[in-house]
């Protein structure tokens, strides 16, 4: 069998492409070297909907996040993906800040973002009362928000999937080859899929996938940012998603809630060896703390829950690289999709889809597309009577098995069993919240284990944290 | 909505205890909410011996100990609601919890917290490096070994030597792995010193105190950790970095008290022990809401528990049955040395009142002294004390007539 479009990886960009094409009468692959999707940048990011007054006017990034911003709310909407329009804000501490802020907010004009203004300190402590004093003025966004950028992947790739593409996991690819019009990639299980188009959405290691097909003129720098997560109970200490002024040394750490009511500080922002180096440090974790407070003061470190480190992939050029091969006739890439990638993953997916059909990809459209998604928190969203009338139909949902969050055995089976299914630990934790809280799964983890077992029908030990060896036991008691 | 007059949320030592004790004491419409399938809360996993010496002058194991609260409550026909989880409790008294058979809302009289505590996790501790299978809290590591009968590991460190993390230290060296190392970041161990000669000392593995994880190494799974001495100040000594490799990181690093629903339900906590603030009886600020157990403090006996939960239960009787307490209330508070003291206000002239509290640090021989700022209402000595060991004293009714402004323990050392 030969699919008409083949995708390498399945992040944001590569999930919403596929739901982008989807729409289209087309055979369709998503390849993914993972246990699961939105296993790379989308999965440890800041997950804000950026505004758009950061992109140089006139540059692709700007116009696609121009675009991006209101393509994506709606997307979400259809998804049924945490999405919140908070606003945000870029806060100047000294004159030369406020100089910045005054070429951002003319930027911003110039890309044509609305409701732009600069504010007094006083007046953005008025919408922020914990924002620090010493901020002598801001750049407020109102149009920025925040969304979560796993849930949103997850969505995604579950939309196309449920428009009939079709999802390879575990399949890193070790080889291309093109021969009679049509690529064979090869992953290092010696699987071959086969396609008449090949996109590259292989994030940190789109560079490695491009020279696989025989292209070779870009080179991915993996930035890493550390980030620290607070309790829920720190969730309130900002409304906003507030930025600082861009320095030399880089973008600044924001603060800003997330859609489930967490806190977010970070990111830093170090050169690393290699997309997978996620490591995180304890002068990054140290640097993201001060450079937080500076922000807000008032942030209780105390609270914190989790730290992580995600992993940018970024080119020396600093805008997207979003093209067909000159040297391979059917490639195509994405690549390089650092900030505000996750804002333009739909103007992107577009974008690309355009791009494949000027390259003589048939787009005929399906009838039966259906581009929206069931709601995977429905249940926690009802009234306590329709919660009780849904719990006497499946019963699942009446047990409760994450309880700093409040999951249900019910909602975890939906989770395996609704496309893309999870299969380990870390994804059902990412589609249900189990695990998220401030017990971090001390409790839940067991009981998600074996649901896991007795879904997938393997046993315990064969249970993974993330996929790969990562095996959560090492055997029955008894056996030495 | 069904109505009852007391109803007790978590079937662990403490729910057990208070639901006992308030039937016995003529409340006898009392039910418990648990969310596991059995009652007994965290005991059912502690296999090990220990338990009962205080309270029942027998050393039991956890599950044993479980029993024996169990076969009360069952013996008295007291309603248990199980695989039940409590997700509100209300300022009147409304309990909303759900199970596979619905909504339930109960309305009581007098309810009491009962939910034990969780454990702190690896994020709180902030460790650096990767996120590898393999680092477990010493709880869910126990949960998994001696309840579900699966090895979570072969080669172990062990980060915090609190009296969970002793007893895994053993329960793993039994099932066959290597225990390479158990590190404190005090300069002494938060655990029961008879813990330290049981689990440690008689099994060869070593306590490394002053001394912290500071890396977490592995892809997939936990391939080691690297290890540091601390200063005073507990930061890493760089020169004294050493990798150990391991395929298991065990945490028990600290337990908090379970207070989500007592935030919900703006029942006002205290900092410092992360518990509500309560009287004498367990009543915490809001009338008619009491909490005992691990909910109120983590106590490193149960047999404590059970007590702390016995006064709950009369005091939840006693509020139903409208036996109000002198309304004028007289604060307690930590003095030199003294981390915390419970409860926080005492209302009652009437009867001896037990003050529970825990030390700032390790001490020699010491007194303590409780004053209402001009007389002393009570002394006591002890030939040492210890954060990880709770504290009772007691004072006596009569001393307490006449005491006049907030009551202060404090202790010092001597000769």
């Amino acid at each position: 069998m030969i699919y008409d479009v083949a995708i390498v990886g399945a992040g944001v960009i590569g999930g919403m492409l596929a739901r982008e094409l989807s729409r289209y009468d087309l055979k369709i692959c998503l390849l993914e070297k993972e246990n699961d999707v939105a296993m790379g940048a989308s999965k440890a990011n800041s997950g804000i909907i950026h505004g758009g007054y950061d992109p140089v006017p006139g540059t692709r990034k700007a116009k696609l996040n121009t675009e991006g911003v209101e393509l994506l709310f709606a997307v979400a909407q259809a998804l049924s993906v945490p999405c919140k329009r908070n606003g945000s804000m870029v806060c100047a501490f000294s004159k030369e800040e406020e100089s910045v802020l005054e070429a951002l907010h003319q930027q911003g004009k110039e890309n044509n973002i609305p409701g732009l203004a600069v504010l007094s300190g006083d007046d953005a402590r008025k919408l922020e009362p914990n924002l620090s004093q010493a901020v002598t003025k801001v750049l407020h966004v109102p149009n920025a928000g925040i969304i979560s950028p796993y849930e949103l992947t997850v969505a995604a790739v579950g939309n196309a999937m449920d428009n009939g593409v079709v999802l390879k996991r575990n399949f890193p690819v070790s080889a291309i080859c093109r021969k009679d019009a049509a690529f064979a990639v090869t992953a290092t299980s010696g699987e071959t899929v086969r396609a008449k188009y090949l996109v590259n959405c292989a994030g940190g290691y789109a560079d490695k996938v491009a020279q696989l097909a025989g292209d070779d003129f870009f080179t991915i720098i993996p930035r890493a940012g550390e980030y620290m997560l607070l309790d829920k109970a720190e969730g309130r200490r900002v409304g906003h998603t507030l930025f600082q002024c861009p320095t030399e040394e880089g973008k600044g750490i924001l603060v800003s809630p997330t859609v489930h009511g967490n806190l977010l500080v970070g990111p830093t922002a170090t050169k690393t060896e290699t997309p997978d180096s996620k490591d995180t440090t304890r002068e990054g974790l140290a640097q993201v703390e001060q450079l937080a407070a500076k922000s807000v003061p008032s942030v209780n470190f105390r609270q914190v829950i989790t730290s992580f480190t995600g992993i940018r992939a970024s080119e020396k050029s600093g805008d997207f690289i979003l093209k067909a091969s000159e040297k391979v006739p059917g490639l195509v890439h994405a690549a390089a999709i650092d900030s505000p990638g996750l804002t333009c993953c739909v103007s992107i997916a577009r974008y690309l889809t355009a791009l494949l059909g000027e390259q003589g990809l048939s787009l005929e459209a399906k009838e039966s597309w259906n581009g929206t998604r069931e709601d995977p928190c429905a249940f926690q969203k009802l009234t306590d009577e329709e919660k009780d009338a849904y719990i006497k139909r499946n019963p699942a949902y009446g047990k409760i098995v994450c309880r700093c969050e409040t999951v249900s055995e019910g909602e975890i089976l939906q989770a395996i069993r609704t496309n893309p299914g999870a299969r380990d630990i870390d994804s059902v934790k990412r589609r249900t919240r189990s695990g998220m809280g401030r017990c971090q799964g001390g409790f839940c983890g067991p009981y998600v284990m074996a649901l896991i077992s007795r879904e997938l029908g393997i046993p315990m030990e064969q249970v993974t944290k993330n996929g790969g060896k990562s095996y959560m036991l090492q055997g029955r008691v008894g056996e030495v | 909505m069904k109505k009852h007059d007391i109803v007790v949320i978590g079937g662990g030592p403490a729910g057990m205890a208070a639901a006992v004790a308030a039937y016995d004491a003529g409340c006898t419409d009392v039910v418990i909410l648990d969310r596991e399938p059995q009652l007994g809360g965290i005991l059912l996993q502690c296999i090990h011996n220990g338990f009962g010496l205080h309270k029942l002058g027998q050393e039991l194991t956890g599950p044993e100990y479980a029993a024996v609260y169990a076969h009360k409550v069952a013996q008295r026909n007291i309603p248990v609601y199980t695989e039940t989880t409590v997700t509100g409790v209300s300022q009147d008294r409304v309990v909303t919890a759900q199970n596979r058979d619905g909504i339930l809302k109960l309305q009581a009289k007098a309810v009491i917290l009962a939910m034990g505590c969780r454990e702190r996790s690896r994020g709180a501790l902030n460790i650096c490096g990767s996120r590898p299978a393999g680092v477990y809290s010493a709880g869910t590591a126990q949960k998994l070994v001696n309840c579900m009968g699966y090895q979570v590991g072969k080669r172990v460190v062990i980060l915090g030597s609190g009296d969970i993390g002793l007893i895994m230290a053993r329960r793993m060296s039994l099932e066959g792995a290597k225990v390479e190392a158990v590190c404190e970041v005090m300069p002494y161990s938060g655990g029961l010193t008879r813990n330290i000669v049981q689990c440690l000392e008689d099994f060869n593995i070593p306590l490394y105190l002053s001394t912290t994880v500071v890396q977490i190494h592995g892809d997939r799974r936990l391939e080691g950790v690297t290890v540091a001495q601390v200063d005073e100040h507990r930061q890493p000594i760089g020169k004294t970095k050493r990798f150990i490799p391991c395929d298991t990181l065990l945490l028990s690093v600290g337990l908090i008290p379970e207070n989500e629903l007592t935030r919900t339900a703006g029942i006002p906590i205290d900092p410092i022990t992360n518990g509500a603030r309560v009287d004498e009886n367990c009543q915490t600020q809001i009338p008619g809401i009491f909490a005992c157990g691990n909910v109120l403090q983590v106590h490193d006996l149960v047999d404590y528990v059970s007590e702390e939960a016995e006064c709950a239960g009369l005091g939840a009787v006693k509020f139903v049955k409208g036996q109000a307490a002198c309304k004028v209330a007289i604060a307690t508070r930590p003095g030199n040395g003294v981390r915390y003291v419970l409860p926080q206000t005492i209302h009652t002239r009437a009867t001896d009142v037990s003050l529970f509290l825990r030390v700032t640090q390790p001490f020699g021989k010491v007194k303590f002294t409780v004053t209402d700022g001009e007389t002393v209402l009570a002394t006591a000595k002890r030939l040492k004390a210890a954060p990880g060991e709770m504290e009772k004293l007691t004072i006596k009714k009569e001393q307490l007539q006449t005491a006049k402004g907030p009551i202060t323990v404090s202790l010092e050392e001597v000769e």
